[in-house]
């Protein structure tokens, strides 16, 4: 699956070699996408749903009848004429106008947790927004599902995603994420596998934040409490699986965008091009990495 | 320059592109066939959690100590309708509930009557579909004893709760609440019609004198004010023709998650 082109160039100076190589199976391909789809959907119809009821709670009841006990609430205060939108969390109160407990909808500055440009539907309407959710949700579920069958059978998870010991080793670590912060990344042979952050990143999420997050979600539904009553003990109560869900939501678009640097800022093309036929491209300099038995 | 140009292009074709995929988002949300599709995903929900239910386990029970200290009433909190006023002058000595439809058996019940059945009381928690939590105490007669009495007749499939507050004004009164079960959870043993909370009789705020506990489901189902149980076939005929004020404006009827 590996095809080489070397150029001489006009100057007659030995360029790198491109290595062609298939990175990306076809089932990786299909599923990366298809959760790119589905949790852009759950995240904005997430947020409507959360736009319904803006404070976050631990335990196994919190409402907003008094004495209110969330820690995190995004609300909006009259201000005069106008509105302000106020975020507190715990005893820290922030004015937020503009994007978190008022923003604009149809040209009107509005009391709204989360501003309509990232909620689906743009306007107030919790039914539409579970609608979407549980569909997605379903989605989601079946696509991983079908992911982690393929990853454990074909060896995906093993060759690729787990960190072999070398990798996790403290020193080796801290080189790597010395050389991360200068956005320095490994090139040649050594990029033609995926770097300890990289396997870590995408362990994590893999393995720890996605089946939390559904968990979680799934703690939050009163037929499953009845069903998997055990679910409520191990997140201490109803609210704080809520509280959970939504931190793994963050965590999970925080990683979107660190993922969507790095793919930026690491050969775009070469990137983007992996993820939908398959091939990356590697320069290889001639006189190196020849141990690869190429 | 050019590094500034191609910038200021990027930035207006995403502003562009955003607004695009927004109005795209709303126009699929009205799309009335996208709509279908993303219902189906109601029966998998139902479908799989009726399958994973049929051993019909309890909703989590807790105790006194668990009580919210403050239990959110929401939805109506006073019906103003003048017959509900005058009920509650008499303090619902003259209230009585009605149990007919497809029975074999119509009933007319007082609360004397319902509090001299065998009685269940659970400390449940309260699930609203916004995503708040309240625990209370609750106390009523199983609604499989009521329907026992009744005797359901052949063909019947659900139980209907008419109430008595109208939660949105309007000229055809279809603002009226009302709310329905299958059998299935008519028959659970913590699906009670509840008359007392915390220990004392039912407040007007929460539903008095009567309301539904169907405790594996979101607060919409847990129907307040109940003046009438209707048992019926379908519920085509009903308002909406989806079996609940809330289903009747989109919300699922089956509300286990």
């Amino acid at each position: 699956m590996t095809s080489v082109t070397t150029g001489t160039g006009n100057t007659g100076m030995v360029m790198p070699k491109k290595v062609r190589f298939y990175r990306h199976s076809v089932a990786v391909r299909v599923t990366h996408w298809l959760n790119v789809l589905c949790l852009s959907f759950l995240l904005m119809s997430g947020l409507q749903i959360f736009n319904a009821h803006p404070s976050l709670y631990w335990g196994q009841y919190g409402a907003d009848a008094l004495p209110d006990r969330s820690f995190i609430s995004i609300g909006a205060v009259e201000d005069g004429d106008t509105i302000k939108g106020i975020t507190r969390i715990g005893s820290l109160s922030l004015n937020t106008t503009g994007i978190l407990g008022a923003s604009t909808e149809d040209g009107e500055l509005s009391p709204r947790a989360f501003p309509s440009w990232i909620t689906i539907p743009s306007y107030q309407d919790l039914a539409t927004g579970r609608r979407w959710h549980f569909f997605f949700a379903w989605f989601l579920v079946i696509n991983g599902l079908i992911y982690l069958l393929y990853g454990l059978i074909a060896g995906h998870v093993r060759r690729d995603l787990v960190p072999s010991r070398e990798q996790l080793a403290p020193r080796h670590l801290a080189h790597e994420i010395a050389e991360h912060a200068r956005l320095r990344f490994p090139k040649g042979e050594a990029a033609r596998h995926y770097n300890s952050l990289q396997k870590l990143a995408y362990v994590g999420v893999i393995f720890v934040v996605l089946p939390l997050i559904v968990l979680t979600g799934l703690t939050m539904s009163p037929g499953f409490n009845a069903i998997f009553p055990w679910l409520l003990d191990v997140f201490g109560g109803r609210q704080s699986a809520r509280t959970i869900h939504f931190i793994c939501a963050s965590l999970l678009v925080a990683f979107a965008v660190v993922h969507i640097v790095m793919v930026l800022v690491s050969g775009v093309w070469n990137n983007l091009r992996s993820m939908i036929t398959g091939y990356y491209t590697l320069r290889v300099e001639p006189g190196k990495d020849q141990s690869n038995g190429l | 320059m050019g590094f500034d140009l191609t910038r200021r292009r990027f930035l207006i074709g995403s502003g562009v592109a955003a607004t695009g995929i927004l109005t795209g988002c709303d126009a699929l949300v009205e799309n009335a066939k996208v709509n279908d599709v993303l219902q189906k995903a109601e029966s998998l929900t139902m479908g799989a959690q009726r399958l994973l239910m049929s051993h019909q386990p309890l909703a989590r029970e807790y105790t006194e100590a668990d009580l919210s200290p403050v239990f959110k009433a929401n939805g109506s909190t006073q019906p103003d309708s003048e017959e509900y006023a005058r009920l509650t002058v008499s303090n619902f000595a003259d209230w009585k509930l009605v149990v007919d439809g497809m029975v074999q058996r119509p009933l007319t019940l007082s609360l004397a009557e319902l509090r001299a059945m065998p009685s269940r009381t659970q400390i449940t928690r309260h699930d609203c579909v916004e995503g708040w939590s309240a625990i209370g105490k609750w106390t009523g007669v199983p609604l499989g004893l009521v329907l026992e009495r009744a005797g359901i007749a052949p063909g019947a499939r659900y139980a209907v709760f008419h109430c008595a507050d109208e939660y949105e004004k309007t000229l055809d009164g279809s603002g009226q609440y009302y709310e329905s079960i299958d059998l299935v959870d008519a028959w659970h043993p913590q699906t009670i019609l509840a008359y007392g909370m915390n220990g004392k009789d039912l407040e007007v705020a929460h539903g008095a004198p009567l309301r539904l506990r169907v405790e594996r489901q979101l607060g919409y189902k847990h129907a307040k004010y109940v003046m009438r149980i209707e048992l019926i076939d379908s519920f085509k005929g009903l308002w909406g023709g989806k079996g609940g004020f809330w289903e009747d404006r989109g919300y699922e009827w089956y509300a286990g998650i």
